[in-house]
Order: structure tokens, then C-alpha cells, then sequence
């Protein structure tokens, strides 16, 4: 529908640079320039290298997405940008940016929450969230069971991991395994030839007395590296596809059994899978069964709009207009931890920090965490 | 002409709008955390107080560093976004210069020296003949190493208040980098035909990374 609002979103949380367009529910353009290679041979996400990679491809790929779409930056109703959280010097390029295109173009800008994207993205694959919508979110980053009554404005945490997230677990054991970073796609492929039942890796936090919708990967992540090294110690072969599977087992066993769990315990007939590690094969089989008999309908995002990207931003972005939430005003700070229960940044009015009339004048410290009180600065 | 100036490369988040003839407007915040909550707030307000709009705009002017990298890509991102949608050009201009110009304006002739705050102990620096006219190209170190390098100059700039036993003749003028100076600069280069730099960042050191130490065994050896 031609009156539903078109909106351009931009992600650079991390080391995708994404920048997606789409009107109401419907995908238009998802432009991705990823830094990933870059990053391959430190093993991880190097903040400086992603943010300098976000400044050069930031313009090429925004640029990319209007062409694809096919719309003119005038027509957008919106510019949708992650405010947070994230890697906070990556964060503010996309936030900067999206500040500039909004100011330039006389649209309003909305600073909005990563994590509730990778849930609304979904409403670009299978239409309307359900009210409330269940999600689980997996990725390098994160690893929540959230609960949206309102993905625009309520978005209520139920668990979280309590140490490693579920694509760091499946980094390190990749690394472990000789296999590469980023490790996700890597343990997936071995784990394929692998018996998922040769090693009895632990389920972190499924003790009767465990909290119920927290996940904990280090120790399962330990137990693989001790299993490992002490096979390489006594001289035998290390059965790769084994423990890649049986790894990837433990993972997605306790991730489907909490999710499906929270759904039973509120009453929810549906759950969302979204973040890097839903696209996972095994992950989505074992849901897909689990929801089959629990009678729960499943809802994955394919997965390039499970990965970071700029459409999950757009399609947040699109909903904030559809439902006429209030836009970010141009102070809007990028916030490297921004809480999940926070949607979206608002405007806000100054209750300090006040600026004298010739524009000449010291600003007072914020009381919360700002984008440049982590390290990694000054490079 | 209406030039929009803005620097982000030091805790100055400095904004300003120049005719050509001289400074509309300006705003300068001195916060070295909040660049980028501050700096369009700042532009919106040199506009609003000279009453014209960013569609008048026929020439950006941002400051390329070298400066503290969080804050120096505030602007840069900035500028090339503007820049994508209202279609006129990017003038690239070293942040070191703009002070230059300025102490020039303050009195200061002849040789001496610009030196900011790099942290780490370091500054970034560079030696000029005149307010116009740059000697060296923008480095960073350690003051101890450029001691031989700027005895007895005069310097300006917060890297020269930081460590007086290096800079030891150091002028108060400017105390912070305007984007006025920086535009001024930037309409006499337009107007002499002198060439800019690109708008890209100066950042003179390397991503700070290590390629993790191979794999760390988790079992006592
Ligand atoms: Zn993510």
C-alpha cells in the first residue's frame, strides 16, 4: 500500500554497516557492506577497524539502498537509526549519519533499540507480529528470551545469557576446533557429518532450581576445550564433526527448551527466532520440531534478515511511524548499552547540560553511560 | 557564497556559517564526550541564528584531523552525509591549519608550532612558517621526541598547554578551535584557488588490535 510509510533504517552496531528501506511491511532494499574479513585474523570484532570500515562504507551504502529500492530520499517518511546498544564508536557513525540525513531532508529521525529490530524484522517475512510476540534473540552479541507486548514501546526481558552469548560460544569453540572465525557458519557445516549424541557436553542452567529463562554457554564452552585438549593430549585424532555437533547440540537444546518453555508459561501460541545464530540449521530444525509439538507456531526471519542489517531497523522505524510514536530529537546519543526495555530514544528535554545563548559555554557530564566512556578511543 | 564549517577532531564541537566575507554565526562547545549529541544541535543553531537554511548551503568545510577517532568521525560522517543530499562539495581542511589561522588572527607571524591532545602521552603537531603556511605534515608522538624539533617556537594549542616543558614558549590565543577560523581559512583558499585536503580522516596511527597470541590451552599443563 502506497500511504504505508517508507522508511530508511541504518545498523552499525557492529561490524555490518546496513542500511534497509522499506514501506510498512514490506522489504525494499537491504544494503550490507560487512567488515567481517577485516576482522577475521584478530579472531574478533575489532572495534576501531569496524568503525573506520562504517565511515567509508556508510554514504556507498545508503547510496546502494535508494537504488535498489527505487524511491527518492525525499519520499521517505523516516529515518530509523540503532541507537543502541552496541559497539559505541560503530554506533555513532551510523547515529551521526542518520542525524544528517534526517536534518538535510527535513524527516524525522528515530533512534531505536537493536534487539527489538531483530524482532520486527520478521514482520517483513511473515507480516503482523502477534500481540504479545515471544523471541528468542541468539547472536554474538546477545542471547535473550524477550517478551513484546508492543514491539513500538513494551518490550520486557525474561532471561538473558548470565556470562558468554550463544555466537561467542560457537567463536570460541570454532576456535578450539581450528576452524575460523566467525565460527557460527563453521560449526554449523562440520556439525552436519557429526553424531549430535557422541558427547554428553552440560546444558548450562537447566538444574530444577536454576533460573528459568537464563543461559549460561562459558561452561559448556570449557567443557569443549577440556574434552579437546585432553584428547589432543593423550595423542589421539580429534573427532571434528563430532564435537561440533554435539557442541551445537547442547547449544540449541537449551535455547529451544527455555524458549518453548516461556511460551507455555505465558500463554504464548508463537515464538520469533532472530539474531546470527537463528540461521543455524540445526537451530531451526530442533525449534521447528519442538513447536510442532508444543503447538506453537515458530517464526524465523531467513537468514540474511536474522544477520545484523539496516532493514530490522526501517521495519522498527516503519511501525514507530504506522503507530505515530514520538521521534528522537537531534541530541540523540548513541548509548553502547542501552536497555532492552528502552524501544526507542525519544526526545528529551535538558534538565542539565545547559548551553548559554551565544552557543560559548561548557556542557555538564551526563549521568549515563555516554559513547565515548568505553575504551578503545584513541586508537 | 555560504559556507557551513564544522570540527570534530578536538573537545571542541564547533559549528559555523561564513559568507565568503566573514562568520554568520557560530557555536563552539567544549565537551570531548558528547561530539556527537552536540554537533547538530550546533549546526541547527548557526542556521537558525542567521536566519538561513542548510538548502542555502553551497560549500561544506570539516575539520579532517588528526584527532581522537570516536569524535573526529562525528563531523566526516556528517559533512559526507550532507554533502549526499544537498549535492555541493566537501572541503577538507587539517584541524592543525584552522588553528594556525587563528593565531595568526591573534597576532602570532613567523615560524611556530600547533599541538593538540593525542592522549596516550602523545600529541598531534605540526610546525608552521606563517598562519598560512604549514611546515611539516601532521604527525603524532611523544613531546619528548619533538623537543629539538620546536625549541624555542612559539605554540599554540591544548597539546602545547599539556606539556610546557616541552612547549615552552606557549600562547594563550586560541584557547579552542573555532569552525569560524576553519572557514575563514576556507574562503580564502576558495578565493586564492588553493587546493583542500580530502575529506577524509587523518588518523596517523593504526587500529589498535592484536591478532590474539594462538590458541590458550584451558587444562593445566
Ligand atoms: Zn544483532
Amino acid at each position: 500500500m502506497a500511504d504505508e510509510p517508507l522508511v530508511l533504517g541504518i545498523e552499525t552496531s557492529c561490524d555490518e554497516t546496513g542500511v534497509g528501506i522499506v514501506r510498512g511491511h514490506t522489504l525494499l532494499a537491504d544494503a550490507v557492506a560487512s567488515s567481517v574479513d577485516e576482522h577475521a585474523r584478530y579472531g574478533g570484532v575489532v572495534p576501531e577497524v569496524a568503525s573506520r570500515a562504517h565511515l567509508e562504507a556508510m554514504i556507498p551504502t545508503v547510496q546502494r539502498a535508494l537504488k535498489d529500492a527505487g524511491v527518492a530520499a525525499s519520499d521517505l517518511d523516516g529515518i530509523a537509526v540503532t541507537a543502541g546498544p552496541g559497539l559505541a564508536g560503530a554506533l555513532l557513525v551510523g547515529v551521526s549519519a542518520a542525524k544528517a540525513y534526517a536534518y538535510a531532508l527535513g524527516k524525522p529521525l528515530y533512534g531505536v533499540n537493536h534487539l527489538a529490530s531483530h524482532i520486527c524484522v520478521d514482520q517483513l517475512e511473515h507480516g503482523a507480529l502477534p500481540e504479545p510476540t515471544m523471541a528468542l534473540l541468539v547472536s554474538g552479541g546477545h542471547s535473550s528470551l524477550l517478551l513484546a507486548p508492543d514491539i513500538t514501546s513494551d518490550v520486557r526481558p525474561l532471561g538473558s545469557t548470565i556470562d558468554d552469548a550463544a555466537g561467542e560460544a560457537f567463536d570460541k569453540v570454532a576456535r578450539v576446533l581450528g576452524l575460523g572465525f566467525p565460527g557460527g557458519p563453521a560449526v554449523d557445516r562440520h556439525a552436519r557429518d557429526g553424531d549430535p549424541k557422541a558427547i554428553a557436553f552440560p546444558r548450562g542452567l537447566t538444574g530444577a532450581r536454576d533460573p528459568l529463562y537464563d543461559f549460561s554457554f562459558s561452561g559448556l564452552k570449557t567443557a569443549v576445550a577440556r574434552w579437546v585438549e585432553a584428547r589432543r593430549r593423550d595423542g589421539q585424532d580429534v573427532p571434528v564433526a563430532d564435537v561440533a555437533a554435539s557442541f551445537q547440540e547442547a547449544v540449541v537444546d537449551v535455547l529451544t527448551r527455555k524458549a518453548i518453555r516461556a511460551c507455555k508459561d505465558n500463554g504464548v501460541d508463537h515464538l520469533m527466532i532472530g539474531g546470527g545464530v537463528a540461521a543455524n540449521s540445526r537451530l531451526r530444525s530442533l525449534a521447528q520440531e519442538r513447536c510442532e509439538d508444543a503447538g506453537i507456531l515458530l517464526r524465523v526471519p531467513r537468514p540474511k534478515l536474522c544477520t545484523d542489517n539496516g532493514a530490522m531497523v526501517a521495519a522498527l522505524g516503519a511501525e514507530m511511524v504506522a503507530r505515530g510514536r514520538a521521534a528522537s530529537t537531534l541530541d540523540l546519543p548513541a548509548d553502547s548499552s542501552l536497555p532492552v526495555t528502552e524501544v526507542s530514544v525519544p526526545g528529551h528535554t535538558h534538565e542539565h547540560g545547559h548551553v548559554s545563548a551565544d552557543g560559548h559555554g561548557h556542557a555538564h557530564d551526563h549521568d549515563h553511560v555516554h559513547e565515548l566512556s568505553k575504551d578503545n578511543l584513541y586508537g | 557564497m555560504l559556507l557551513l564549517a564544522f570540527d570534530t577532531a578536538t573537545p571542541a564541537v564547533t559549528a559555523a556559517l561564513h559568507d565568503g566575507e566573514r562568520v554568520l554565526a557560530e557555536s563552539t562547545v567544549v565537551d570531548a564526550r558528547r561530539h556527537g549529541e552536540l554537533l547538530l544541535p550546533a549546526v541547527d543553531r548557526v542556521l537558525t541564528t542567521a536566519g538561513r537554511a542548510l538548502a542555502d548551503v553551497t560549500g561544506l568545510v570539516v575539520g579532517v584531523g588528526p584527532g581522537p577517532y570516536t569524535g573526529l568521525r562525528v563531523g566526516l560522517v556528517t559533512a559526507a552525509s550532507f554533502a549526499d543530499v544537498l549535492g555541493v562539495p566537501v572541503h577538507g581542511v587539517c584541524t592543525l591549519d584552522g588553528l594556525a589561522w587563528a593565531a595568526g588572527e591573534a597576532g602570532l607571524d613567523g615560524p611556530f608550532t600547533v599541538a593538540t591532545d593525542a592522549r596516550r602521552k602523545e600529541v598531534y603537531w605540526a610546525r608552521y612558517d606563517g598562519p598560512r603556511s604549514r611546515a611539516t605534515e601532521p604527525a603524532v608522538d611523544r613531546p619528548a621526541d619533538i623537543a629539538d624539533a620546536v625549541r624555542g617556537l612559539p605554540a599554540v594549542g591544548a597539546g602545547a598547554a599539556l606539556y610546557p616543558e616541552v612547549f615552552t614558549d606557549r600562547r594563550a590565543d586560541p584557547d579552542h578551535l573555532s569552525a569560524g577560523s576553519l572557514a575563514a581559512l576556507a574562503a580564502h583558499r576558495l578565493a586564492a584557488g588553493e587546493p583542500f585536503e580530502p575529506p577524509l580522516p587523518l588518523y596517523l596511527r593504526r587500529p589498535d588490535a592484536q591478532v590474539p597470541a594462538g590458541y590458550k590451552a584451558v587444562l593445566p599443563k
